[in-house]
């Protein structure tokens, strides 16, 4: 379990993180989320005890990061975001090198290769230098370099940038089995990757936590107005506009015409109008091709919450 | 200390896996080899002396080429935080770094012995003053590469990493040339403090503890330095 008390860092007069509080349990996953400067690989270097924090306290199944640092690094394995690897050195060599530091017994080694290689698609690439190795391959071989050694924690920051979208839905599959077990924690700005990966969110904006939640409270609590999407056959723009008009709740009306005429409707908060709209629809004898009520996305969500704490410390 | 052992394997192996090594010993060599070579038969004298008269000169630019990208390099790329981040101490990996270049400057060191070799074929070395030259080598190469070290951990920039270690290695070696223009009572101190001192002074075949003390504090004092450089991001 990860506790994070009131962690502030400063770098000079540079507040990168203020006063943020949280806790991970084990087995959780968990997605930093926030615009680039936000204070996310702030956070992550003192959880992984690159730093000290300014101030608060941070610990790691009841260890302080500082205090214990020694044993609290063997727990865990680290991504950072720039992913820097030693490119003279061949996958094998470089992988053998972290695991005698990380203390993986010698007897292990070959397995715990083996392994990492399957995991992370490294197998032909073992012997290739990592100089040579394409931006996609070096991600994994830090991937692998986090977890060579069974870690209970890892922490990966931006772990799936630089690959390509078949490459991205591998690690975010392998982020999810691995968070079966282990507690993750990664960091992102790409939103669909957080929908897809992760247990619990933190939203962190300007160094304060603006929002904590699963994805699924987060956008019912922060939702925005409803959208609705439709497309009609049988009618045209004005008509369906004046049948509309008498359907209670409209906020906003836009109709576009064409074979068939589509709309979009924005509609009072909290409110479902697709019943109303349908059966509106069907009196009149047209047909509804579409109708489709867009909900509230997490991207809305950390537009809203992160462009509003700009507003208001202006 | 295990672990500053699997670093210094690392560290030789990146300089003997990349061109730097075979660069640097094969200049070593050339340079030593060309200087020895011309003025030993003008001498027809079969003794070292012109070499261990000769490399510490060398050793002012080839020590500061082998340590520049010890940890510079690692700043610039960034690794530092994956190898601190390791369940490894700051001076484990220091003592590694410095151990790596040490290891690289005794083996251009050794190289040298085959001068050593074809001499004894043709003349009658003395055993003893070569062996006390070698050790001599050894510590200041020791010294040099510690200073190397601490340089390198100041900065992410390999050639201001080069020049500070350069300009500290010529600084105390020619520290003691100063005594003519200083107070005679500042003497002993500026001697003491001189690399080029103890390094005669051990060269001449007498072997103190006091030389090898001086070695060892300096040695010592840069990885300190380095290791309190390397701390540096903890400051709160």
């Amino acid at each position: 379990m990860i506790q994070v008390e009131n962690l502030t860092k400063q770098y000079g007069p540079l507040v990168a993180v203020r006063d943020v509080s949280f806790t991970v349990s084990t087995g959780e996953i968990l997605g930093f989320l926030g615009p680039n400067g936000a204070g996310k690989t702030t956070t992550m270097k003192v959880l992984t005890c690159f730093m000290p924090p300014t101030a608060g306290r941070v610990t790691i199944d009841g260890m302080d990061v500082f205090e214990k640092s020694l044993e609290v690094r063997r727990r865990i394995g680290y991504l950072p975001e720039a992913n820097p690897l030693y490119p003279e050195m061949n996958v094998q060599e470089y992988l053998t090198f972290i695991a005698g530091i990380r203390g993986v017994a010698k007897a292990k080694l070959g397995d715990r290769l083996d392994a990492v290689a399957a995991v992370c698609g490294l197998k032909e690439m073992m012997r290739r230098e990592i100089g040579e190795l394409s931006k996609g391959f070096r991600q994994r071989v830090g991937l692998a370099q986090a977890m060579i050694h069974e870690p209970d924690i890892l922490i990966l920051d931006e772990p799936t940038s630089g690959l390509d979208p078949n490459q991205i839905v591998e690690i975010r599959n392998l982020i999810r089995r691995l968070g079966e077990e282990k507690t993750v924690i990664l960091s992102t700005h790409i939103l669909p990757e957080v929908q897809a990966t992760c247990d619990r969110v933190l939203i962190i904006n300007r160094g304060r936590l603006v929002a904590d939640g699963t994805p699924h409270e987060l956008t019912t609590q922060f939702h925005g107005d409803e959208q609705i999407q439709l497309e009609v056959r049988g009618t045209t723009g004005d008509l369906l506009k004046s049948a509309l008009a008498t359907v209670p709740g409209i906020v906003w009306l836009e109709v576009a015409d064409g074979k068939d005429v589509t709309a979009r409707i924005t509609a009072e908060r909290g409110s479902d109008l697709r019943e109303p709209i349908s059966r509106c629809i069907v009196d009149q004898g047209w047909t509804i091709l579409e109708l489709h009520r867009e909900r509230t996305s997490l991207e809305q969500v950390f537009r809203q919450l992160t462009s509003t704490e700009e507003g208001a410390d202006a | 200390m295990r672990n500053a052992w699997l670093l210094c394997q690392k560290e030789l192996r990146s300089y003997f896996n990349s061109p730097v090594a075979y660069i640097v010993l094969t200049v070593f060599l050339l340079t030593t080899g060309f200087f020895f070579t011309s003025s030993l038969f003008l001498y027809d004298q079969a003794t070292m002396r012109t070499l261990f008269s000769l490399v510490p000169v060398i050793f002012l630019f080839f020590v500061p080429a082998i340590t520049m990208r010890l940890l510079a390099e690692e700043k610039r790329s960034g690794s530092i935080e994956v190898l601190v981040t390791l369940p490894t101490r700051d001076w484990e990996i220091i003592v590694g770094k410095f151990l790596a270049a040490w290891g690289l400057v005794i083996v251009a060191v050794l190289l040298t012995l085959f001068y050593v070799l074809s001499l004894s074929m043709i003349g009658d070395l003395d055993g003893g003053e070569t062996f006390a030259g070698y050790l001599g080598l050894v510590l200041l190469g020791g010294a040099y590469a510690a200073i190397g070290t601490w340089s390198s951990s100041l900065t992410r920039n390999q050639i201001v990493a080069f020049i500070i270690s350069m300009a500290i290695i010529a600084a105390l070696y020619m520290v003691d040339d100063l005594l003519p223009i200083l107070p005679m009572s500042l003497a002993p101190v500026l001697q003491f403090l001189s690399t080029s001192y103890h390094y005669e002074n051990i060269s001449r075949g007498v072997i103190d503890t006091r030389d090898l003390i001086y070695y060892a504090s300096l040695i010592f004092l840069m990885l300190y330095l380095a290791h309190h450089a390397l701390a540096s991001r903890k400051w709160k």
